[in-house]
């Protein structure tokens, strides 16, 4: 792959957003990482908080500590000799996440079957069949966006997003997949739910996936699911 | 009701209106989780409200939101109250804002409706008191995070509300906010722009409209964002691969109408920006009602940055005096 060629862009008077790359890639990771890395050592205490996503960074500084100017001079120079950190990704950890894939708990399943014209168990088949990287996590705390699913199963958000989306539900949309971590709102396809408890205030790490890590979704019966503490209360029934 | 020794009962929620937040700075160092940065969403006043009350930066405050809200005190607090004239009253005589004032125990505090602004901020002298979740006690109602309980809870009516004791207070006289300090919310605000790295993408009508036009903010509006209405803005960019998104920003969906993000907004997102508001601007933003009017002006960050910066020493040459 091509090296990238950073873009500084405003974010406002407190941040830069660095464009490493145009398009996803599970390469663009370990320059991510990289350039991460070099930011911690470069803003030390100006630091306050770093936003990586499938091509860019997001770094906020203290405006008190530096101007917009001066993070700049600082994110130039540490752009300059910039190498992919592949440590920094393939020390990421790869998860297993057990998935009761079933219409009671993914009432979308049917219709991504439609869609794309597979049947349910060959869409089970395909989304379980691969694994995936955490390109970004957002939109909710432990919200993992992860990437990216095989072409057949390429499917549009729904048009009107359900109100409550359950915990633990396993969804794709266009090529990216995620499961919730908590109760929200989401125009996702929902397929199945997991049993892995994916945001833990109490736990250290707090999210259960972080950026770069690799994650595989392995089907299991329902008793399983039920012996592993999942929730089969099904999702439409919900009020 | 049990207190530990760097916490007390300080005040009990006789009526708890519609939405009253714990709000410290705010949550940092845990955006890359997916977990956003909560904190008043007008950040000028909260500060005012701490310096006033002789509180160092950060110390968590209670931001009211609309009012409705009724307070008796449980011991003799100093207090000082900043941002919206709610209409408040201590046994039904209005309080002063923007300076330091005494609350005696078993007087009522009574927040009633907006008459100018949106969100008054009130500190108590010590702070008040709860366990911090992921380093911060900002109470963010959708992430289940932070409050006086931790689970991002509102304030509810019964509720004790504890507060760190307060040293001796040495100050004497009145502490008072600056009158060229204190905001006139009835005032229609210009609010400053940096403009984002897409505002190249918006046709040149739109570029005019955007910095000419009146905006008026939408029934939605929340601390997520505040959705604004007006002429249709026309973007040649519909969506971008998703990214992080800072305080302020200006984001433009498909439908041309603009909302600008504030504490509680999603991390990362996707739609084309104008750019982001400066600090101060979201906090100014914070405290328009649904219906009132705004505008944008676009501006440098050498000025953005020289009034954050002046604001910040204002609110450290108080906290030195008090």
């Amino acid at each position: 792959m091509s090296r990238p060629l950073p873009r500084l862009e405003p974010a406002g008077l407190d941040g830069w957003i660095v464009r490493l790359f145009n398009d996803i890639d599970e390469a663009n990771l370990s320059w991510l990482a990289a350039l991460a890395d070099r930011c911690r050592t470069a803003f030390g205490d100006a630091l306050v908080d770093m936003v990586p996503s499938y091509t860019t960074l997001l770094i906020t500084f203290d405006p008190l500590l530096l101007s917009p100017a001066e993070a700049r001079d600082r994110l130039m120079v540490l752009l300059d000799d910039l190498e992919p950190d592949a440590s920094g990704v393939a020390g990421g950890q790869v998860y297993e996440l057990p998935t009761w894939y079933d219409p009671s708990v993914g009432p979308d399943l049917k219709r991504v079957a439609e869609q794309t014209g597979l049947t349910i168990d060959e869409v089970i088949a395909v989304h379980s069949g691969k694994s995936y990287r955490v390109f970004a996590l957002g939109f909710a705390p432990g919200f993992a966006f992860m990437g990216l699913t095989d072409p057949g199963l390429d499917c549009p958000r729904l048009d009107t997003p359900r109100q409550r989306v359950p915990v633990g539900s396993v969804a794709i949309a266009a090529r990216q997949t995620a499961a919730y971590p908590a109760e929200t709102p989401g125009g996702w396809n929902l397929l199945g739910r997991t049993c892995a408890r994916l945001f833990d205030r109490h736990r250290e790490d707090l999210s259960l996936l972080k950026v770069g890590d690799e994650v595989r979704f392995v089907p299991v019966s329902r008793e399983e699911f039920e012996r592993q503490g999942g929730d089969t209360t099904p999702t439409e029934d919900r009020p | 009701m049990t207190a530990s020794k760097d916490r007390e009962i300080g005040i009990r929620v006789l009526r708890a209106g519609p939405l009253a937040l714990l709000q410290d700075a705010g949550r940092f160092g845990v955006r890359h989780l997916g977990v956003t940065q909560g904190g008043p969403a007008d950040l000028y006043s909260w500060a005012w409200a701490n310096a006033l009350a002789g509180n160092p930066w950060g110390t968590a405050s209670l931001e009211i939101t609309i009012g409705g809200l009724e307070m008796v005190a449980e011991r003799d607090l100093e207090i000082a109250i900043a941002g919206a004239h709610l209409g408040a009253t201590l046994d039904q005589r209005p309080v002063p804002l923007w300076e330091r004032m005494t609350w005696k125990e078993g007087q009522v505090l009574r927040f009633a409706s907006p008459v100018t602004g949106l969100r008054a901020y009130l500190s108590v002298r010590g702070g008040f008191a709860a366990e911090p979740v992921m380093g911060s006690v900002a109470c963010v109602m959708r992430e289940q995070l932070g409050g006086f309980d931790g689970l991002g809870s509102k304030l509810q009516t019964g509720d004790q509300l504890t507060v760190h004791p307060a040293g001796p207070s040495n100050h004497t006289g009145t502490q008072q906010a600056p009158s060229d300090v204190r905001p006139d919310f009835s005032v229609e605000p210009v609010l400053s722009l940096l403009p984002g790295a897409q505002i190249a993408e918006f046709s040149g009508q739109s570029l005019y409209d955007a910095f000419n036009a009146r905006w008026q903010v939408d029934e939605r509006a929340d601390r997520m964002g505040v959705r604004l209405t007006g002429p249709r803005l026309d973007c040649r960019v519909r969506s971008l691969i998703s990214e992080g998104i800072n305080l302020g920003s200006v984001q433009v969906p498909p439908d041309g109408q603009p909302i600008a993000l504030l504490n509680d907004r999603q991390t990362i997102g996707g739609y084309p920006r104008l750019g982001a508001l400066t600090p101060l601007s979201a906090s100014r933003l914070a405290q328009c009602k649904p219906g009132q009017e705004v505008r944008f002006r676009a501006t440098g960050s050498g000025e953005g940055l020289r009034e954050y910066r002046a604001f910040r020493a204002a609110i450290d040459r108080m906290g030195a005096r008090t």
